[in-house]
Protein backbone atom coordinates (compact mmCIF):
# COMPACT_ATOMS: atom_id res chain seq x y z
CA UNK A 1 0.00 0.00 0.00
CA UNK A 2 2.69 2.62 0.79
CA UNK A 3 4.73 1.54 -2.22
CA UNK A 4 1.58 2.08 -4.63
CA UNK A 5 1.13 5.47 -2.74
CA UNK A 6 4.48 6.30 -3.59
CA UNK A 7 4.28 5.41 -7.08
CA UNK A 8 1.09 7.29 -7.74
CA UNK A 9 2.85 10.04 -6.46
CA UNK A 10 5.91 9.63 -8.76
CA UNK A 11 3.66 8.98 -11.81
CA UNK A 12 1.93 12.45 -11.05
CA UNK A 13 4.94 14.26 -10.58
CA UNK A 14 6.14 13.07 -14.26
CA UNK A 15 2.71 13.39 -15.81
CA UNK A 16 3.11 17.32 -14.31
CA UNK A 17 6.71 17.61 -15.27
CA UNK A 18 6.15 16.84 -18.96
CA UNK A 19 5.42 19.45 -20.68
CA UNK A 20 7.75 21.65 -19.04
CA UNK A 21 10.63 19.27 -18.98
CA UNK A 22 10.02 18.62 -22.71
CA UNK A 23 9.95 22.50 -23.25
CA UNK A 24 13.10 23.02 -21.81
CA UNK A 25 15.17 20.19 -23.18
CA UNK A 26 13.55 21.00 -26.80
CA UNK A 27 14.12 25.04 -26.68
CA UNK A 28 16.91 25.78 -23.88
CA UNK A 29 19.25 23.23 -23.56
CA UNK A 30 19.12 21.35 -27.29
CA UNK A 31 19.70 25.51 -28.51
CA UNK A 32 22.52 25.91 -26.56
CA UNK A 33 24.51 22.58 -27.73
CA UNK A 34 23.60 23.53 -31.04
CA UNK A 35 24.71 26.84 -30.63
CA UNK A 36 28.28 25.39 -29.53
CA UNK A 37 27.88 22.79 -32.53
CA UNK A 38 27.61 25.80 -35.35
CA UNK A 39 30.33 27.47 -33.80
CA UNK A 40 32.28 24.45 -35.12
CA UNK A 41 30.94 25.35 -38.87
CA UNK A 42 31.12 27.25 -41.41
CA UNK A 43 27.18 28.25 -42.21
CA UNK A 44 25.07 27.84 -45.06
CA UNK A 45 21.58 27.74 -45.53
CA UNK A 46 21.56 24.88 -47.80
CA UNK A 47 22.69 21.84 -45.31
CA UNK A 48 24.77 20.34 -47.33
CA UNK A 49 27.03 23.07 -48.22
CA UNK A 50 28.08 23.41 -44.46
CA UNK A 51 32.00 23.26 -44.03
CA UNK A 52 33.36 22.05 -40.61
CA UNK A 53 36.14 24.34 -39.76
CA UNK A 54 36.91 23.13 -36.25
CA UNK A 55 38.13 25.48 -34.25
CA UNK A 56 39.10 28.06 -36.79
CA UNK A 57 35.82 30.42 -35.61
CA UNK A 58 37.60 30.80 -32.46
CA UNK A 59 40.87 31.87 -33.52
CA UNK A 60 38.98 34.30 -35.44
CA UNK A 61 38.03 35.93 -31.99
CA UNK A 62 41.76 36.05 -30.92
CA UNK A 63 42.26 38.60 -34.26
CA UNK A 64 38.77 40.17 -34.84
CA UNK A 65 39.52 44.18 -34.08
CA UNK A 66 35.86 44.34 -33.88
CA UNK A 67 34.96 41.81 -31.68
CA UNK A 68 38.17 43.50 -29.30
CA UNK A 69 36.00 46.67 -29.83
CA UNK A 70 32.62 45.31 -29.17
CA UNK A 71 33.97 43.25 -25.81
CA UNK A 72 35.75 46.22 -24.62
CA UNK A 73 32.79 48.39 -24.84
CA UNK A 74 30.71 45.98 -23.29
CA UNK A 75 33.06 45.87 -20.14
CA UNK A 76 33.52 49.60 -20.19
CA UNK A 77 29.29 49.87 -20.33
CA UNK A 78 29.33 47.50 -17.72
CA UNK A 79 32.30 49.64 -15.44
CA UNK A 80 30.53 53.11 -15.82
CA UNK A 81 27.42 51.74 -15.41
CA UNK A 82 26.86 49.46 -12.17
CA UNK A 83 28.85 51.93 -9.95
CA UNK A 84 26.81 54.87 -10.96
CA UNK A 85 23.20 53.30 -10.96
CA UNK A 86 24.33 51.97 -7.50
CA UNK A 87 25.16 55.06 -6.18
CA UNK A 88 22.20 56.95 -7.19
CA UNK A 89 20.13 54.21 -6.45
CA UNK A 90 21.53 54.21 -2.68
CA UNK A 91 21.05 57.96 -2.50
CA UNK A 92 17.59 58.19 -3.57
CA UNK A 93 16.69 55.68 -1.80
CA UNK A 94 18.12 56.94 1.96
CA UNK A 95 16.49 60.32 0.59
CA UNK A 96 12.89 58.73 -0.12
CA UNK A 97 13.34 57.28 3.69
CA UNK A 98 13.70 60.60 4.98
CA UNK A 99 11.37 62.53 3.10
CA UNK A 100 8.55 64.20 4.96
CA UNK A 101 5.71 63.60 3.04
CA UNK A 102 5.06 62.05 -0.52
CA UNK A 103 7.01 58.73 -0.65
CA UNK A 104 4.90 57.06 -2.57
CA UNK A 105 4.62 59.44 -5.29
CA UNK A 106 8.49 59.69 -5.74
CA UNK A 107 9.21 56.25 -5.53
CA UNK A 108 6.34 55.84 -8.61
CA UNK A 109 7.84 59.08 -9.91
CA UNK A 110 11.63 57.36 -10.18
CA UNK A 111 10.44 54.11 -10.69
CA UNK A 112 7.85 55.12 -14.39
CA UNK A 113 10.92 54.40 -16.59
CA UNK A 114 11.81 50.94 -15.63
CA UNK A 115 8.50 49.57 -16.56
CA UNK A 116 8.09 51.57 -20.23
CA UNK A 117 9.75 50.21 -23.45
CA UNK A 118 12.82 50.32 -23.72
CA UNK A 119 12.59 51.20 -27.38
CA UNK A 120 10.34 54.53 -26.73
CA UNK A 121 12.79 55.58 -23.95
CA UNK A 122 15.57 54.97 -26.47
CA UNK A 123 13.82 57.62 -29.62
CA UNK A 124 12.71 60.18 -26.69
CA UNK A 125 16.16 60.28 -25.62
CA UNK A 126 17.54 60.22 -28.61
CA UNK A 127 15.76 63.19 -29.46
CA UNK A 128 16.31 64.81 -26.14
CA UNK A 129 19.70 64.58 -27.38
CA UNK A 130 19.97 65.62 -30.79
CA UNK A 131 22.97 67.40 -31.22
CA UNK A 132 20.75 69.95 -33.24
CA UNK A 133 17.50 71.42 -31.44
CA UNK A 134 17.55 68.75 -28.58
CA UNK A 135 16.28 69.64 -25.57
CA UNK A 136 19.22 68.74 -23.40
CA UNK A 137 21.39 71.12 -25.57
CA UNK A 138 19.21 74.14 -25.39
CA UNK A 139 19.33 73.40 -21.48
CA UNK A 140 23.09 73.67 -21.32
CA UNK A 141 23.15 76.94 -23.41
CA UNK A 142 20.79 78.30 -21.13
CA UNK A 143 23.66 77.72 -18.33
CA UNK A 144 26.28 79.14 -20.90
CA UNK A 145 27.84 76.06 -22.03
CA UNK A 146 28.02 75.12 -25.38
CA UNK A 147 26.12 72.50 -27.61
CA UNK A 148 27.84 68.92 -27.34
CA UNK A 149 27.27 66.25 -30.05
CA UNK A 150 26.44 63.47 -27.51
CA UNK A 151 25.44 60.62 -29.77
CA UNK A 152 27.34 61.21 -32.61
CA UNK A 153 30.73 61.80 -31.13
CA UNK A 154 32.84 58.85 -31.08
CA UNK A 155 34.29 59.92 -27.18
CA UNK A 156 30.75 60.59 -26.18
CA UNK A 157 28.35 58.30 -27.37
CA UNK A 158 29.48 55.49 -25.18
CA UNK A 159 28.81 57.42 -22.06
CA UNK A 160 25.65 58.84 -23.33
CA UNK A 161 23.55 55.60 -24.16
CA UNK A 162 25.03 54.59 -20.47
CA UNK A 163 23.65 57.53 -18.90
CA UNK A 164 20.08 56.25 -20.68
CA UNK A 165 20.27 52.82 -19.61
CA UNK A 166 21.07 54.10 -16.21
CA UNK A 167 18.32 56.38 -15.73
CA UNK A 168 16.27 53.46 -17.11
CA UNK A 169 17.26 51.20 -14.53
CA UNK A 170 17.69 53.93 -11.83
CA UNK A 171 13.79 53.26 -10.15
CA UNK A 172 14.48 49.04 -10.01
CA UNK A 173 17.87 49.83 -8.32
CA UNK A 174 15.55 52.12 -5.90
CA UNK A 175 12.93 50.00 -4.91
CA UNK A 176 15.84 47.13 -4.12
CA UNK A 177 17.37 49.71 -1.55
CA UNK A 178 14.40 50.51 -0.26
CA UNK A 179 13.23 46.94 0.65
CA UNK A 180 16.86 46.51 2.32
CA UNK A 181 16.72 49.72 4.29
CA UNK A 182 13.52 48.57 5.75
CA UNK A 183 14.42 45.59 6.61
CA UNK A 184 17.32 46.46 8.65
CA UNK A 185 16.10 46.06 12.44
CA UNK A 186 15.47 49.91 14.10
CA UNK A 187 17.24 48.76 17.10
CA UNK A 188 20.72 48.34 15.77
CA UNK A 189 20.79 51.66 15.32
CA UNK A 190 19.08 53.03 18.47
CA UNK A 191 21.67 50.92 20.17
CA UNK A 192 24.58 52.43 18.09
CA UNK A 193 23.39 55.99 18.79
CA UNK A 194 23.29 54.85 22.90
CA UNK A 195 27.11 54.10 22.09
CA UNK A 196 27.44 57.46 21.06
CA UNK A 197 27.54 56.70 17.04
CA UNK A 198 25.95 59.31 14.59
CA UNK A 199 25.85 60.00 11.29
CA UNK A 200 28.07 58.64 8.87
CA UNK A 201 29.74 56.14 11.57
CA UNK A 202 25.60 54.64 11.44
CA UNK A 203 26.13 54.44 7.81
CA UNK A 204 29.67 52.75 7.45
CA UNK A 205 28.93 50.26 10.60
CA UNK A 206 25.05 49.43 10.46
CA UNK A 207 23.61 50.88 7.10
CA UNK A 208 26.51 49.51 4.19
CA UNK A 209 27.25 45.97 5.76
CA UNK A 210 23.83 45.48 6.18
CA UNK A 211 23.25 46.36 3.18
CA UNK A 212 25.73 43.76 1.29
CA UNK A 213 23.04 41.26 -0.19
CA UNK A 214 21.40 43.44 -1.62
CA UNK A 215 24.63 45.72 -2.93
CA UNK A 216 25.30 41.59 -4.25
CA UNK A 217 22.66 40.80 -6.11
CA UNK A 218 22.08 44.52 -8.06
CA UNK A 219 25.64 44.05 -8.90
CA UNK A 220 25.27 40.71 -10.37
CA UNK A 221 21.62 41.35 -11.91
CA UNK A 222 23.23 44.81 -12.95
CA UNK A 223 26.38 43.03 -14.86
CA UNK A 224 24.48 40.32 -16.61
CA UNK A 225 21.72 43.12 -17.97
CA UNK A 226 24.72 45.51 -19.12
CA UNK A 227 26.79 42.41 -20.79
CA UNK A 228 23.19 42.11 -22.66
CA UNK A 229 22.78 45.56 -23.96
CA UNK A 230 21.26 45.73 -27.38
CA UNK A 231 17.63 47.67 -26.71
CA UNK A 232 19.37 51.04 -26.35
CA UNK A 233 22.12 50.54 -28.49
CA UNK A 234 20.08 49.94 -31.35
CA UNK A 235 17.51 52.71 -31.10
CA UNK A 236 19.38 55.43 -29.85
CA UNK A 237 21.40 55.34 -32.76
CA UNK A 238 19.42 53.79 -35.65
CA UNK A 239 20.73 55.14 -38.35
CA UNK A 240 24.23 53.50 -37.29
CA UNK A 241 24.07 51.26 -35.03
CA UNK A 242 26.67 50.83 -32.83
CA UNK A 243 28.10 53.73 -34.59
CA UNK A 244 29.68 55.96 -34.57
CA UNK A 245 32.98 54.45 -35.61
CA UNK A 246 31.77 51.20 -33.44
CA UNK A 247 32.35 53.43 -30.40
CA UNK A 248 28.90 51.99 -28.90
CA UNK A 249 28.92 48.55 -30.33
CA UNK A 250 28.33 45.43 -27.82
CA UNK A 251 28.79 42.28 -28.10
CA UNK A 252 25.09 41.51 -28.28
CA UNK A 253 24.94 43.91 -30.97
CA UNK A 254 27.61 42.58 -33.19
CA UNK A 255 26.13 38.56 -32.93
CA UNK A 256 22.94 40.47 -34.43
CA UNK A 257 24.92 41.87 -37.03
CA UNK A 258 26.91 38.91 -37.66
CA UNK A 259 24.15 36.56 -37.93
CA UNK A 260 21.49 38.44 -39.38
CA UNK A 261 23.00 40.85 -41.73
CA UNK A 262 25.63 39.10 -42.98
CA UNK A 263 24.54 35.55 -42.26
CA UNK A 264 28.05 34.02 -40.83
CA UNK A 265 25.62 32.34 -38.01
CA UNK A 266 28.68 29.89 -37.72
CA UNK A 267 30.99 32.98 -36.26
CA UNK A 268 27.79 34.51 -34.36
CA UNK A 269 27.62 31.55 -32.71
CA UNK A 270 31.28 31.46 -31.35
CA UNK A 271 30.86 35.09 -30.06
CA UNK A 272 27.29 34.23 -28.25
CA UNK A 273 29.76 30.98 -26.57
CA UNK A 274 32.30 33.72 -25.45
CA UNK A 275 29.53 35.66 -23.84
CA UNK A 276 27.87 32.44 -22.19
CA UNK A 277 31.39 32.24 -20.66
CA UNK A 278 30.86 35.83 -18.97
CA UNK A 279 28.23 35.56 -17.90
CA UNK A 280 29.01 31.92 -16.44
CA UNK A 281 32.24 33.53 -14.81
CA UNK A 282 29.65 36.05 -12.92
CA UNK A 283 27.65 33.67 -11.90
CA UNK A 284 30.16 31.75 -10.12
CA UNK A 285 31.97 34.87 -8.55
CA UNK A 286 27.93 35.99 -7.72
CA UNK A 287 27.71 32.00 -5.27
CA UNK A 288 31.18 32.46 -3.99
CA UNK A 289 30.60 36.35 -2.63
CA UNK A 290 27.18 35.11 -1.71
CA UNK A 291 28.67 32.48 0.51
CA UNK A 292 29.91 34.88 2.67
CA UNK A 293 27.33 37.41 3.01
CA UNK A 294 26.04 39.17 6.08
CA UNK A 295 22.89 37.34 7.34
CA UNK A 296 20.20 39.22 8.29
CA UNK B 1 16.15 70.51 17.18
CA UNK B 2 12.77 70.92 15.74
CA UNK B 3 14.55 73.57 13.29
CA UNK B 4 17.42 71.54 12.33
CA UNK B 5 14.48 68.39 11.50
CA UNK B 6 12.81 70.83 9.86
CA UNK B 7 15.90 72.34 7.60
CA UNK B 8 16.92 68.22 6.44
CA UNK B 9 13.46 67.74 5.37
CA UNK B 10 13.13 70.88 3.25
CA UNK B 11 16.64 69.69 1.81
CA UNK B 12 15.69 66.33 1.15
CA UNK B 13 12.14 67.17 -0.86
CA UNK B 14 14.67 69.75 -2.50
CA UNK B 15 17.22 67.01 -3.81
CA UNK B 16 14.19 64.47 -4.78
CA UNK B 17 12.19 66.77 -6.59
CA UNK B 18 15.86 67.88 -8.52
CA UNK B 19 15.95 64.00 -9.05
CA UNK B 20 12.28 63.22 -9.86
CA UNK B 21 12.02 66.33 -12.89
CA UNK B 22 15.31 64.58 -14.50
CA UNK B 23 12.72 61.51 -14.28
CA UNK B 24 9.51 63.45 -15.63
CA UNK B 25 11.18 65.79 -17.81
CA UNK B 26 11.55 63.36 -21.00
CA UNK B 27 8.12 62.14 -20.83
CA UNK B 28 7.09 65.69 -20.08
CA UNK B 29 8.84 66.57 -23.87
CA UNK B 30 7.60 63.41 -25.51
CA UNK B 31 4.16 64.56 -25.13
CA UNK B 32 4.64 67.82 -25.78
CA UNK B 33 6.52 67.47 -29.09
CA UNK B 34 3.89 65.07 -29.81
CA UNK B 35 1.19 67.57 -30.48
CA UNK B 36 3.64 70.12 -32.67
CA UNK B 37 3.17 70.47 -36.20
CA UNK B 38 6.77 69.55 -38.02
CA UNK B 39 8.25 73.43 -38.17
CA UNK B 40 7.77 74.04 -34.79
CA UNK B 41 10.33 71.40 -33.79
CA UNK B 42 12.82 73.82 -34.79
CA UNK B 43 11.91 76.69 -32.34
CA UNK B 44 12.98 77.26 -29.22
CA UNK B 45 9.47 76.79 -27.51
CA UNK B 46 8.17 74.47 -24.31
CA UNK B 47 4.85 74.62 -25.53
CA UNK B 48 3.59 73.88 -28.84
CA UNK B 49 2.18 77.35 -30.40
CA UNK B 50 -0.29 75.79 -32.37
CA UNK B 51 -1.43 72.37 -31.28
CA UNK B 52 -2.30 70.03 -33.35
CA UNK B 53 -3.42 66.18 -33.44
CA UNK B 54 -2.91 65.35 -36.87
CA UNK B 55 0.92 63.36 -35.66
CA UNK B 56 -1.21 60.66 -33.93
CA UNK B 57 -3.52 60.49 -37.10
CA UNK B 58 -0.58 59.82 -38.93
CA UNK B 59 0.52 57.34 -36.59
CA UNK B 60 -3.02 55.60 -35.72
CA UNK B 61 -4.78 56.16 -39.57
CA UNK B 62 -1.23 55.40 -41.91
CA UNK B 63 1.15 53.28 -39.87
CA UNK B 64 -0.01 49.21 -38.55
CA UNK B 65 0.97 50.96 -34.86
CA UNK B 66 -2.78 50.01 -33.79
CA UNK B 67 -2.23 46.38 -35.42
CA UNK B 68 1.38 46.29 -33.31
CA UNK B 69 -0.65 46.90 -30.45
CA UNK B 70 -2.68 44.48 -30.86
CA UNK B 71 -0.02 41.76 -31.88
CA UNK B 72 1.99 42.83 -28.80
CA UNK B 73 -0.95 42.42 -26.43
CA UNK B 74 -1.67 38.69 -27.93
CA UNK B 75 1.61 37.50 -27.45
CA UNK B 76 2.60 39.15 -24.10
CA UNK B 77 -1.07 37.99 -22.69
CA UNK B 78 -0.87 34.33 -24.23
CA UNK B 79 2.91 34.16 -22.86
CA UNK B 80 1.73 35.73 -19.18
CA UNK B 81 -1.44 32.80 -19.04
CA UNK B 82 1.22 29.95 -19.90
CA UNK B 83 4.02 31.04 -17.63
CA UNK B 84 1.88 31.03 -14.33
CA UNK B 85 0.18 28.01 -15.23
CA UNK B 86 2.99 25.78 -16.27
CA UNK B 87 6.18 27.71 -13.72
CA UNK B 88 3.38 27.26 -10.54
CA UNK B 89 3.18 23.53 -12.11
CA UNK B 90 6.66 22.34 -12.02
CA UNK B 91 7.45 24.68 -9.33
CA UNK B 92 4.59 23.22 -7.26
CA UNK B 93 5.79 19.50 -8.27
CA UNK B 94 9.57 20.45 -7.71
CA UNK B 95 8.62 21.59 -3.98
CA UNK B 96 5.93 19.32 -2.89
CA UNK B 97 5.79 16.14 -4.63
CA UNK B 98 8.39 12.95 -3.69
CA UNK B 99 9.86 10.93 -7.07
CA UNK B 100 13.08 9.61 -8.00
CA UNK B 101 15.39 12.27 -9.90
CA UNK B 102 13.73 15.29 -8.44
CA UNK B 103 17.00 17.17 -8.08
CA UNK B 104 18.18 16.52 -11.61
CA UNK B 105 14.88 18.13 -12.89
CA UNK B 106 15.68 21.01 -10.14
CA UNK B 107 19.33 21.23 -11.76
CA UNK B 108 18.45 20.84 -15.29
CA UNK B 109 15.71 23.74 -15.11
CA UNK B 110 18.02 26.07 -13.22
CA UNK B 111 20.84 25.68 -15.26
CA UNK B 112 19.07 27.01 -18.27
CA UNK B 113 19.49 30.25 -16.17
CA UNK B 114 22.68 30.81 -17.16
CA UNK B 115 22.44 30.93 -20.87
CA UNK B 116 22.24 34.41 -22.28
CA UNK B 117 19.26 34.56 -24.85
CA UNK B 118 21.61 35.48 -27.28
CA UNK B 119 22.79 32.08 -27.75
CA UNK B 120 19.34 31.01 -28.28
CA UNK B 121 18.50 32.92 -30.63
CA UNK B 122 20.38 31.67 -33.69
CA UNK B 123 19.37 27.97 -33.36
CA UNK B 124 15.65 29.54 -32.33
CA UNK B 125 15.99 31.04 -36.24
CA UNK B 126 17.43 28.14 -37.52
CA UNK B 127 15.03 25.85 -36.42
CA UNK B 128 12.10 28.40 -37.16
CA UNK B 129 13.65 28.33 -40.74
CA UNK B 130 13.28 24.99 -41.22
CA UNK B 131 9.99 24.39 -39.74
CA UNK B 132 8.00 27.50 -41.10
CA UNK B 133 7.75 29.33 -37.96
CA UNK B 134 9.17 32.41 -39.40
CA UNK B 135 6.90 35.50 -39.51
CA UNK B 136 4.12 33.27 -37.63
CA UNK B 137 2.80 33.71 -33.90
CA UNK B 138 3.98 30.54 -32.93
CA UNK B 139 7.31 31.94 -33.99
CA UNK B 140 6.87 34.70 -31.87
CA UNK B 141 5.21 32.57 -29.10
CA UNK B 142 7.45 29.44 -28.49
CA UNK B 143 10.52 30.98 -26.79
CA UNK B 144 8.63 32.15 -23.86
CA UNK B 145 5.97 29.53 -23.02
CA UNK B 146 7.94 28.61 -19.73
CA UNK B 147 10.41 29.99 -17.74
CA UNK B 148 13.56 28.51 -15.57
CA UNK B 149 13.66 32.07 -13.22
CA UNK B 150 9.32 31.73 -12.28
CA UNK B 151 9.43 28.00 -11.95
CA UNK B 152 12.46 28.57 -9.44
CA UNK B 153 10.24 31.37 -7.84
CA UNK B 154 7.02 29.42 -7.49
CA UNK B 155 9.34 26.62 -5.83
CA UNK B 156 10.64 28.82 -3.49
CA UNK B 157 7.12 29.67 -2.39
CA UNK B 158 5.14 26.48 -2.45
CA UNK B 159 8.34 25.31 0.20
CA UNK B 160 6.94 28.01 2.70
CA UNK B 161 3.66 26.25 3.05
CA UNK B 162 3.11 23.87 5.83
CA UNK B 163 2.33 20.08 4.65
CA UNK B 164 -0.65 19.56 6.69
CA UNK B 165 -3.32 21.41 3.99
CA UNK B 166 -1.88 19.36 1.49
CA UNK B 167 -2.36 16.32 3.39
CA UNK B 168 -5.84 17.59 4.08
CA UNK B 169 -6.74 18.52 0.48
CA UNK B 170 -6.44 14.42 -0.22
CA UNK B 171 -8.13 12.91 2.70
CA UNK B 172 -10.72 15.20 1.50
CA UNK B 173 -10.67 13.33 -1.71
CA UNK B 174 -9.03 16.31 -3.96
CA UNK B 175 -7.37 14.61 -6.98
CA UNK B 176 -2.92 15.41 -7.28
CA UNK B 177 -4.30 18.24 -9.59
CA UNK B 178 -6.93 19.62 -7.39
CA UNK B 179 -4.87 19.75 -4.59
CA UNK B 180 -2.39 22.02 -6.61
CA UNK B 181 -5.09 23.85 -8.48
CA UNK B 182 -7.85 24.27 -5.10
CA UNK B 183 -5.25 24.85 -1.91
CA UNK B 184 -1.74 25.16 -4.14
CA UNK B 185 -2.59 28.45 -6.16
CA UNK B 186 -4.52 30.05 -3.71
CA UNK B 187 -1.86 30.37 -1.49
CA UNK B 188 0.82 31.54 -3.90
CA UNK B 189 -1.25 34.72 -5.08
CA UNK B 190 1.47 37.79 -3.94
CA UNK B 191 3.74 35.39 -5.96
CA UNK B 192 1.63 34.82 -9.18
CA UNK B 193 1.04 38.26 -9.72
CA UNK B 194 4.37 39.27 -9.07
CA UNK B 195 5.28 36.46 -11.58
CA UNK B 196 2.36 37.66 -14.12
CA UNK B 197 3.34 41.54 -13.72
CA UNK B 198 7.27 40.48 -14.45
CA UNK B 199 6.37 38.03 -17.39
CA UNK B 200 4.30 40.47 -19.09
CA UNK B 201 6.01 43.61 -19.10
CA UNK B 202 9.19 41.32 -20.05
CA UNK B 203 7.43 40.12 -23.29
CA UNK B 204 5.33 43.93 -24.09
CA UNK B 205 8.85 45.47 -23.89
CA UNK B 206 11.05 42.16 -26.05
CA UNK B 207 13.05 43.55 -29.19
CA UNK B 208 15.52 41.14 -30.16
CA UNK B 209 13.54 38.19 -30.84
CA UNK B 210 10.96 39.89 -32.69
CA UNK B 211 13.52 41.75 -34.48
CA UNK B 212 14.49 38.48 -35.86
CA UNK B 213 11.53 36.61 -36.30
CA UNK B 214 9.16 39.15 -38.09
CA UNK B 215 9.69 39.72 -41.58
CA UNK B 216 6.39 41.57 -42.45
CA UNK B 217 5.05 44.49 -40.89
CA UNK B 218 1.57 43.42 -40.12
CA UNK B 219 3.11 40.69 -37.54
CA UNK B 220 5.56 43.25 -35.91
CA UNK B 221 5.21 43.91 -32.29
CA UNK B 222 4.59 47.11 -30.62
CA UNK B 223 8.47 47.64 -30.02
CA UNK B 224 9.46 47.01 -33.08
CA UNK B 225 6.79 48.44 -34.94
CA UNK B 226 8.10 51.99 -33.25
CA UNK B 227 12.15 51.56 -33.98
CA UNK B 228 11.50 50.41 -37.74
CA UNK B 229 8.64 53.18 -37.72
CA UNK B 230 10.78 55.81 -36.58
CA UNK B 231 13.86 54.51 -38.32
CA UNK B 232 12.13 55.68 -41.24
CA UNK B 233 10.42 58.79 -40.01
CA UNK B 234 14.13 60.25 -39.85
CA UNK B 235 13.77 64.20 -38.23
CA UNK B 236 10.28 63.67 -38.04
CA UNK B 237 10.25 63.84 -34.35
CA UNK B 238 6.69 65.05 -33.86
CA UNK B 239 5.93 61.63 -35.52
CA UNK B 240 7.88 59.84 -33.76
CA UNK B 241 7.17 61.13 -30.00
CA UNK B 242 3.39 60.73 -31.06
CA UNK B 243 4.45 57.21 -32.00
CA UNK B 244 5.89 56.78 -28.61
CA UNK B 245 3.62 58.77 -26.19
CA UNK B 246 1.04 55.74 -27.73
CA UNK B 247 3.47 53.12 -26.81
CA UNK B 248 4.45 54.81 -23.39
CA UNK B 249 1.62 56.11 -21.84
CA UNK B 250 -0.80 53.17 -22.02
CA UNK B 251 1.69 51.44 -19.96
CA UNK B 252 2.52 54.44 -17.31
CA UNK B 253 -1.54 54.76 -16.53
CA UNK B 254 -1.76 50.99 -16.07
CA UNK B 255 1.43 51.62 -13.72
CA UNK B 256 0.06 54.40 -11.81
CA UNK B 257 -2.86 52.35 -11.44
CA UNK B 258 -0.92 49.51 -9.95
CA UNK B 259 1.67 50.92 -8.57
CA UNK B 260 1.71 49.73 -5.35
CA UNK B 261 1.34 46.10 -6.15
CA UNK B 262 3.79 46.53 -9.03
CA UNK B 263 6.94 47.93 -7.13
CA UNK B 264 5.29 45.33 -4.29
CA UNK B 265 5.97 42.41 -6.85
CA UNK B 266 9.11 43.73 -7.97
CA UNK B 267 11.07 43.62 -4.31
CA UNK B 268 9.29 39.99 -3.83
CA UNK B 269 10.85 38.21 -7.26
CA UNK B 270 13.86 40.90 -6.89
CA UNK B 271 14.46 39.42 -3.06
CA UNK B 272 13.31 35.79 -3.31
CA UNK B 273 14.63 35.07 -6.90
Amino acid sequence: MRLTLAWREALWAFVFLAIPLAFFLYFRILPAFQALWLSLYEWHADPSQRRFVGLEHYARLLEDPVLRRALFNTLLYTLLGIPSQIALGLVIALLLQRVPFGRDFFRAIYFAPYVTPAVAVAWVWSWMLSPHFGLVNELLALLGIPPQPFLQSPSQALPTVTWVVVWQNLGFQVVLFLAGLESIPRQYYEAARIDGAEGWRLFRHITWPLLNPVLVFSVVIGTIGYLQLFTQVVNLNFTDQGGPLNSTLTLALYIYQLAFLRFQLGYAATVTVLLFALILLITLVQLKLLTRRVEL
Amino acid sequence: MKAKNRLTGFLVLLLLLLGGSVMVLPFLWMVLTSFKPFPELFELRFLPREPTLENYRVVLGETGFMRWFGNSLLVASLTTLSVLFFDSLAGYTLARLRFPGKNLVFILILSTLMVPTEMLVIPWYVMSAEKGWINTYWGLLFPGFITAFGVFLMRQFFETLPQDLFDAGRMDGLSEFGVFWRIGLPLVRPALAALGIFTFLGNWNAFLWPLIVVQTPEMRTLPVGIALFSGEAGTAWNLIMAASSLAVLPVLLVFFFFQRQIIEGVVLTGVKG
